[in-house]
């Protein structure tokens, strides 16, 4: 690293003028990145990560200024930059992936002509090879039949074709400097390592410069040289990605990295190291069966599926669609059960049935020995067996009501069912249910946008288990949630099924955390269960090709042992 | 296509029966008597009698109604009483003045109104955004009469710019030979330039009543749906490509900015629809409004019944263009139905 660096950024430190005043997201932050070289950030929300990287692009929101500092690119100074200058070089120069591919492409447009508009733009085509430099754009991010995909719209593609799309758009102009923005987060753990590993190949084959944005130390470590840990709007730590995970200085990075799951060890392992903990408690001993799921199918008539399933089904078979196929299994009472697999596979299908808000096509679900699966979903809500099973959401913010308190929020099924009568009994389950899952009472009166992630996460909680339920299905709890705060909603989500006895079905996609939480997992493939077995067995021991498959695909940090400093 | 527009256009049937029972039942609940109207203020008990079995008023109202739609299914709206035509050929002849007075300030509207709600979204907060809200704000509050007289003793009465509001054309100048029925295309077709300025000098003041009077809705939501598809991730994509202003604001925002405007515009177009009758009145425009209020002060239901119907037909056909509008705009739309 002799030369110019290819970004240096001195003390950047960017203000957002907000209602209540300055607030500084990021504070004197100084990075620099060499030509070739790929770093990570890695933070957790609000740490600043994605807002120094819209600032390096300066394409912060209107509210955003940079407030100190310097960003060189090239040896030129951007903040001094005129806004025309910045255009040419956003793009050309460095462009940017982000999250959420599919709402990151315009939704009206085509894909072929997006892609053209960005090479318009720079000039790097004329009006006679555009269509061909499009298409050519299309094929290098290995995207099947690029002539045809031109012409599709991002509705009509996967998740992680579109995230192709934007990738293709990014480096259609072979810039030096790509940032990626948490490129995978939302997508299927095999399509993650498919795109990380097309990102790397590119720009390796170009010799650009990456800065990728994730929350994911292990993904960072996996694919970075160096990583840069933030928190709160500083730099914390910046070392060698092998380094930090063998001897990391900082006392956040060791927080981040602890609580990362991880093969080999247990959810109290994922708390901070100077707390004191109970021990975990201990597996329970096998019991009756609480639910028996058989020969469960579910079909959807496929011409609701639009233009893409339409065009797959050239063959003329007008069979619908088996989102769940012929699927069996069980869950004891005080077990919890683990159901993988990737987006598409027919999960949240079996648990919206399971909970009774969708009806089977065929097959029989039996709760606590009666076929509930014969009452249909509109009427399961009268039925007495509704409040033995409850859910807690995937989306901690979406799934509660913004015009309603936390006292409100977990009274709900309280006030449909519950026995406690009156305002002032109904306030004392709140009150007790708060207690259990840890959710400070004053905070009891305000409302979901008061709140933060973690302390929603426990409303959603209290209110499944608010009517003592023998089983709740938990659909993704944490998969929004940051990954000390995931730690702490895991082992509560634990210690609650021990001391009230209940069954967990567990919904996710993430092997590491249901082999943390569950004793049992069932791995789900189109519809059809591919393998099941005790949780360490089936994760440590693969039986099925796929499971293999999803295992190889998570991204493993270079060194898994955390030492004590 | 073609199966969509079927499809669609068979859904408009049990709201065109709809419109054929309400106009029918509400015509015979307005109070006035048309027989003794008609019969004249000296006219004996009898000859009241004789008027009312003549208009078939003395049978029951299911029979009524039954030779109602009988006469609907032959293309008949029966006669006018008060100009003696029969309704179809005084509907034919009015509906083109109101439809192209109506079109023309709709047209006028989102002229002006879609650049300023743009401008006030991309400039929010800035002068041209305070503008922008007070223009919609005075638009709505001001009644279309008051407007319209307003600009008639202004730009007639003090300043001598526009023509006397009398109808659609001024009394040297004739009508263009009839194609569409709209004084401004047919003109045009016919090459006659002098009637077209004739025309265009007559329509502009009772068009910029209706505009200004449309304009609000039309700015506001212009200007909130560009706000938020400009916060969208993807106008941040187009950004961080390094497109230019007029790309990112008019390719990418705009396009989808405009779905809620396409519908907003079918309200605006029925409002318009009632607004019209005032505009007409104070501008003496040869229109259906003013044939209807005529005929409802009259007790005339014939006329009133056929206007009905004709605005109902006009209401549903605008929806059907509307929704196929939407599958121009959005691909998604047009897959999914």
């Amino acid at each position: 690293m002799s030369a110019v660096p290819l970004l240096d950024v001195r003390d950047l430190t960017v203000e957002f003028a907000t209602r209540r005043g300055t607030v500084r997201a990021v504070r004197k932050v100084d990075l620099c990145i060499a030509k070739g070289e790929t770093v990570g950030i890695v933070g957790e929300s609000g740490s600043g990560k994605s807002v120094t990287s819209y600032a390096v692009m300066r394409i912060l929101d209107r509210a955003g200024r940079i407030a100190q500092g310097s960003v060189a690119f090239s040896g030129v100074d951007l903040k001094a930059a005129s806004e025309r200058e910045m255009r040419d070089l956003r793009g050309r120069e460095m462009s940017m992936i982000f999250q959420n591919p599919r709402a990151a492409l315009n939704p009206i447009r085509t894909v072929g002509r997006q892609i053209e508009d960005v090479l318009r733009q720079h000039a790097l085509a004329g009006s006679g090879d555009l269509k061909q430099k499009a298409i050519d754009a299309l094929e290098q991010v290995r995207i099947a039949r690029p002539e045809e995909r031109y012409g599709a719209y991002p509705f009509e593609l996967s998740g992680g074709m579109c995230q192709r799309i934007v990738i293709a758009l990014a480096l259609a102009c072979r810039p030096q400097l790509l940032i990626a923005d948490e490129p995978t987060t939302g997508l299927d753990v095999t399509t993650q390592k498919a795109v990380m590993d097309l990102v790397v190949e590119l720009t390796a084959e170009r010799g650009m410069s990456t800065i990728l944005i994730t929350h994911d130390l292990g993904l960072a470590a996996a694919y970075c040289g160096r990583v840069v840990v933030m928190e709160k709007g500083e730099v914390v730590e910046t070392a060698h990605s092998s380094a930090i995970f063998r001897a990391p200085a900082h006392a956040y990075t060791r927080k981040l990295m602890r609580a990362t799951p991880r093969p080999g060890i247990t959810l109290r392992d994922l708390l901070p190291e100077d707390a004191e903990h109970p021990p975990a408690p201990a597996a329970p001993a096998a019991s009756e069966t609480l639910l028996s799921v058989e020969h469960l199918v579910k079909e959807y008539p496929r011409n609701a599926a639009g233009a893409f399933a339409r065009l797959l089904r050239k063959g003329g078979e007008e069979a619908p669609f088996r989102a769940v196929d012929d699927l069996s299994f069980e869950v004891r009472r005080g077990e919890s059960v683990g159901l993988v697999g990737e987006s598409g596979c027919g999960k949240s299908t079996t648990s919206t049935m399971v909970m009774r808000l969708a009806d089977p096509t065929a097959g029989r679900i039996a709760f606590k020995g009666e076929d509930i699966g014969a009452v249909p979903a509109s009427a399961f809500s009268h039925h007495p067996l509704r409040s033995k099973i409850q859910m807690v959401f995937q989306d901690p913010s979406d799934s509660l009501n913004p015009r309603y308190t936390a006292a409100r929020a977990i009274a709900d099924p309280i006030l449909r069912f519950g026995a406690a009568k009156g305002a002032a009994a109904v306030r004392a389950r709140c009150e007790e249910l708060a207690r259990l899952v840890g959710l400070p009472g004053e905070l009891l009166d305000r409302f979901p946008h008061q709140l933060s992630g973690g302390q929603k996460a426990r409303i959603g909680i209290a209110r499944a288990i608010a009517l003592d339920p023998d089983l709740v299905i938990l659909d993704e709890p944490t998969a929004a949630l940051d990954v000390s705060v995931q730690a702490i909603v895991l082992n509560l989500l634990a210690d609650l099924k021990a001391k009230l006895g209940m069954s967990y079905l567990f919904v996710s996609h993430d092997l590491n955390v249901v082999r943390l939480l569950c004793d049992r997992v069932i791995v789900m493939r189109q519809g059809r269960i591919v393998e099941q077995g005790a949780a360490a067995r089936v994760i440590d021991d693969p039986q099925a090709d796929y499971t293999r498959e999803l295992i190889a695909a998570i991204p493993h940090p270079p060194v898994q042992e955390v030492t004590h400093v | 296509m073609v199966k969509t527009l079927v499809d669609r256009l068979l859904t408009t049937i049990p709201a065109l029966i709809g419109v054929v029972v309400i106009s029918f039942l509400l015509t015979r609940v307005l109070p006035g008597d048309t027989a003794s109207y008609f019969a004249g203020p000296a006219a004996t008990p009898q000859a009241i009698a004789e008027v009312r079995k003549q208009l078939g008023l003395d049978k029951s109202l299911p029979e009524q109604f039954l030779r109602y739609v009988g006469d609907l299914a032959h293309g008949h709206l029966g006669q006018s009483l008060t100009t003696g035509q029969s309704v179809v050929s005084d509907l034919a002849s009015r509906l083109p003045a109101s439809a192209e007075l109506t079109l023309f300030g709709l047209f006028l509207a989102l002229v002006i109104a879609i650049p300023l709600g743009v401008a006030a979204a991309v400039r929010q907060g800035s002068w041209i955004d305070h503008a922008c809200r007070i223009i919609a704000t005075a638009g709505v509050s001001l009644p279309v009469f008051f407007t319209g007289l307003i600009l008639v003793y202004v730009f007639y009465f003090v300043l001598q710019w526009a023509p006397a509001p009398l109808g659609r054309l001024d009394v040297f100048a004739s009508a263009p030979p009839t194609v569409t029925g709209f004084y401004l295309i047919d003109s045009l077709i016919a090459g006659d330039l002098e009637t077209f300025r004739a025309a265009l000098a007559q329509i502009l003041v009772p068009g910029i009543t209706l505009a200004i009077f449309s304009l609000a809705p039309i700015a506001r939501i212009t200007r909130a749906s560009m706000l938020s598809v400009l916060s969208s991730e993807f106008v941040r994509t187009a950004r961080a490509s390094g497109l230019g202003p007029r790309t990112v604001i008019v390719t990418y925002a705009l396009r989808n900015a405009l779905l809620p405007v396409v519908t907003t515009l079918g309200m605006v177009f029925s409002f318009l629809l009632g607004a019209n009758v005032l505009v007409e009145k104070v501008f003496a425009w040869p229109g259906v409004g003013s044939y209807a209020v005529e005929a409802l002060i009259a007790s005339d239901f014939a006329p009133v019944q056929g206007f009905v119907l004709a605005m109902a037909i006009l209401y549903v056909a605008l929806n059907l263009i509307i929704d196929l509008a939407y599958g121009l705009i959005d691909p998604r739309v047009r897959s999914s139905s």
